[in-house]
């Protein structure tokens, strides 16, 4: 594509062409280049050799585990039995698709306007982390043509999961919603923009309260398993809320992260608005960033002087812990506070990444490593590994065909505008 | 009987919006239940087992389960240490009987199947009610409607649930149902414990069998450690034991709270409700208060130099 803008061709961004005449849906798909440009365009592209290469492994694999089943593909662990596909798919993508209620609360309810250019970007990121968390959940469930019977068929109101489920349907829909007027401005179905814009604070209203309960649902999973999860991860009282609060820093790094890949490799698609405003929004970013971590080491703390739990820390699991906190909340607290105090956006990146793979080793050791730690280490099957990588892929490719589309990163066009 | 028309209060409570369906919960299970009047039960004493295998047999026979890798009558299963710990019972087999080696007396055998809890774990953590607890003391579990999330295998304290993670097209939960099905429903005995030859196991009311229970520690003091496993761990257990040596010794878990794992939740639970019915009011008030005197308009020609210092 950079190509191509050397070139001197212009990406598809307005209802109209500068003849004034309409866009097909085909072009629109296209990109606005012809076929044969948008072919060649691909095939150039070397990621999309890697990401082949990860379908053509990856893809027969997953429809191999639907004919012969979940033991085909993973050790079949009664002991562990939510392994990576849950572990990384559910408890991870989640937290770091935080980002659309925060960033819709910030710019719809508090009227932080200024954070308009990357408010998309942040729903839009929302969206596709549960959507493909949900993804995760139908590979692993073992018979997920029943997904929908807790909301129909046979209901169990007194269990965890079954808040996580209505949870997420229902704020999956709300981000369906909020992102849907991307799409109508896109396909140019005017009445349906201005219909959702009108209840767009009912929306962010929802979207905050479902995220607030479903968020601290996923932690409150792990409350049913004492003495299975290691007592350091384990808190009766907090875990719901170290989830939540954790999510926060997670959920806004996600974004800063997501939007420095997009300024390096897809800044064709970027609007003058996007580019120019990217800095100044990355460290207010990270302010909201950092405050959320220090809540969050001070929760975490005061979880252990709750339980009484100091004399762990002396211990290997102990170690573990402080290891976890030292690399995931301390390490990028300091990056982060140092970045924003020298506005420095690139020291900022970097502790947006810490944060998020500190969060990723928080929900890793709460699923999988230190569950059940008397016990033996599960080591996750190479096919749930790679399977697992397959959906990150499609996750990747879908994320990007929208990118590449929808007035995301760029305003839209309209007619009135030309 | 309370408990009966509790748990029909909580299924009823569905009617409503589901969500807010949670708010009843807490009241639900907030009591201190402690099981149904006539919930029968089975006291094991571990003194009186010799690890036979004849309670597998019988279970294998009486459930109609596949065909075992090791016949009944192969006691080398007992060196068995799959992942490097004792067997448990899996989708093949209900129940196991497993040695735990002593350093000073004899091994200690112990039989393993699901300790049917007055207040399971399994049945609050699952989201389509597939569990059900019935009067007669059964934890028994529908497969009609079970999604396969596996959260119940998460829950049991006592790693009692298997699943048939073989199967692609219905792959379900295995675990013992106390021979609901068949045998107690009718008031009849299990039938591992018709098997025993040992008498390890007695059929009967929990109630009764904890006053058993306590009097054969009172008469023997040597014999046994004084305590009934099962009476008191998390909420109490259908299936009671008495040993000999310490019950860690025998490969219990002595770190189960004496509280139903579901209170544990209970904390997050109370919270939902809250959640819902405050949260609207206080994010539209910060919403009305942070946009007050200012235009609502998106995007076109705002300034942002006024917000850059936060």
């Amino acid at each position: 594509m950079k190509k191509l803008a050397e070139n001197g061709i212009q990406p598809h961004d307005a209802e109209m062409k500068s003849d004034g005449r309409k866009w097909s849906l085909m072009e629109k798909l296209l990109l606005g280049l012809t076929l044969d440009q948008y072919l060649q365009q691909v095939v150039r592209n070397k990621f999309n050799w890697l990401l082949a290469l990860i379908f053509a492994i990856g893809i027969p694999l997953i429809v191999y585990r639907f004919i012969f089943g979940l033991g085909s593909v993973t050790h079949s662990s009664y002991d562990y039995p939510w392994g990576l596909l849950l572990g990384f798919g559910l408890f991870c993508m989640v937290p770091l698709s935080a980002s659309g209620f925060m960033l819709g609360t910030s710019v719809e309810l508090f009227g932080r306007h200024d954070f308009e250019p990357i408010e998309r970007l942040a729903l839009l990121n929302g969206l596709l982390g549960y959507l493909f968390a949900v993804v995760y959940l139908l590979v692993d469930l073992g018979q997920p043509w029943r997904l929908a019977y807790p909301m129909v068929y046979s209901f169990g109101p007194a269990a965890v999961l079954f808040l996580v489920g209505w949870h997420v349907a229902t704020y999956l829909s709300v981000q369906l919603a909020e992102v849907s007027t991307a799409f109508f401005e896109w396909i140019g179905f005017r009445r349906g923009y201005e219909f959702i814009r009108k209840g767009t604070v009912g929306l962010t209203v929802a979207g905050v309260i479902l995220s607030t309960l479903h968020q601290g649902a996923l932690g409150a999973l792990f409350v049913y398993a004492p003495g299975k999860v290691h007592p350091l991860w384990y808190s009766a009282s907090f875990q719901w809320i170290h989830f939540f609060v954790s999510s926060i820093p997670a959920g806004l790094c996600m974004v800063i992260c997501v939007s420095t890949v997009v300024i390096y490799t897809m800044k064709w698609r970027c609007d003058q608005r996007f580019i120019d405003n990217l800095d100044r929004i990355t460290i207010s970013l990270a302010k909201g960033a950092a405050m959320g971590l220090i809540t969050y080491l001070f929760i975490k703390f005061l979880a252990v002087a709750h339980d009484n739990e100091w004399a762990y820390l002396t211990t290997g699991w102990g170690l573990w812990w402080l290891i976890e906190i030292g690399f995931g909340v301390i390490l990028p607290l300091i990056l982060l506070s140092i970045g924003i105090h020298h506005k420095n956006v690139n020291l900022c990146r970097i502790g947006a990444l810490v944060t998020v793979l500190g969060v990723l080793l928080n929900r890793l050791n709460t699923s999988l490593i230190t569950f059940n730690w008397h016990l033996y280490q599960e080591v996750p099957h190479i096919l749930e590994v790679i399977i697992s990588i397959t959906i990150f892929a499609i996750y990747i490719m879908t994320y990007r065909f929208i990118l590449n589309r929808l007035p995301i990163l760029y305003q839209f066009k309209s007619r009135a505008d030309a | 009987m309370s408990k009966i028309t509790r748990r029909k209060f909580l299924a009823g409570s569905v009617a409503g919006s589901a969500a807010i369906a949670m708010a009843p919960t807490k009241k639900a299970f907030g009591a201190n239940l402690e099981g149904f009047p006539d919930g029968m039960g089975v006291l094991v004493d571990l003194t009186r087992c010799v690890g036979c295998r004849s309670c597998e047999a019988a279970c294998n026979k009486e459930q109609k389960l596949p065909e075992p890798d090791k016949s009944f009558d192969d006691f080398s299963v007992f060196d068995e240490r799959p992942h490097g710990e004792h067997r448990r019972p899996t989708e093949k087999t209900y129940t196991v009987v497993n040695r735990y080696d002593q350093t000073k007396t004899e091994p200690v055998y112990r039989k393993i199947q699901c300790n049917h809890c007055n207040e399971p774990a399994c049945l609050t953590s699952c989201f389509v009610n597939a569990y059900k607890k019935t009067p007669e003391g059964a934890v028994i579990y529908n497969d009609k409607v079970c999604v396969g999330c596996r959260n119940c295998m998460i829950a049991c304290p006592f790693n009692i649930p298997a699943f048939s993670y073989s199967s692609a097209l219905n792959p379900i939960i295995k675990k013992c149902i106390f021979c609901y099905d068949t045998r107690l429903k009718d008031g009849q005995v299990p039938a591992c414990v018709e098997s025993c030859p040992q008498q390890v196991m007695l059929f009967g009311k929990r109630k009764e069998l904890i006053r058993v229970a306590h009097a054969r520690i009172r008469r023997s003091p040597g014999k046994y450690v004084d305590h009934l496993y099962g009476e008191n761990e998390v909420g109490g257990t259908g299936w009671l034991y008495l040993s000999a040596v310490p019950f860690k010794e025998a490969g219990f878990n002595v770190s189960l709270p004496n509280e139903p794992i579901i209170n544990n939740v209970k904390d997050f639970l109370a919270i939902v409700p809250m959640v819902l019915a405050i949260w609207p009011a206080l994010f539209t008030g910060f919403h009305l208060l942070s946009t007050k005197g200012k235009s609502h308009g998106h995007g076109e020609g705002h300034s942002h130099e006024e917000q850059e210092e936060h």
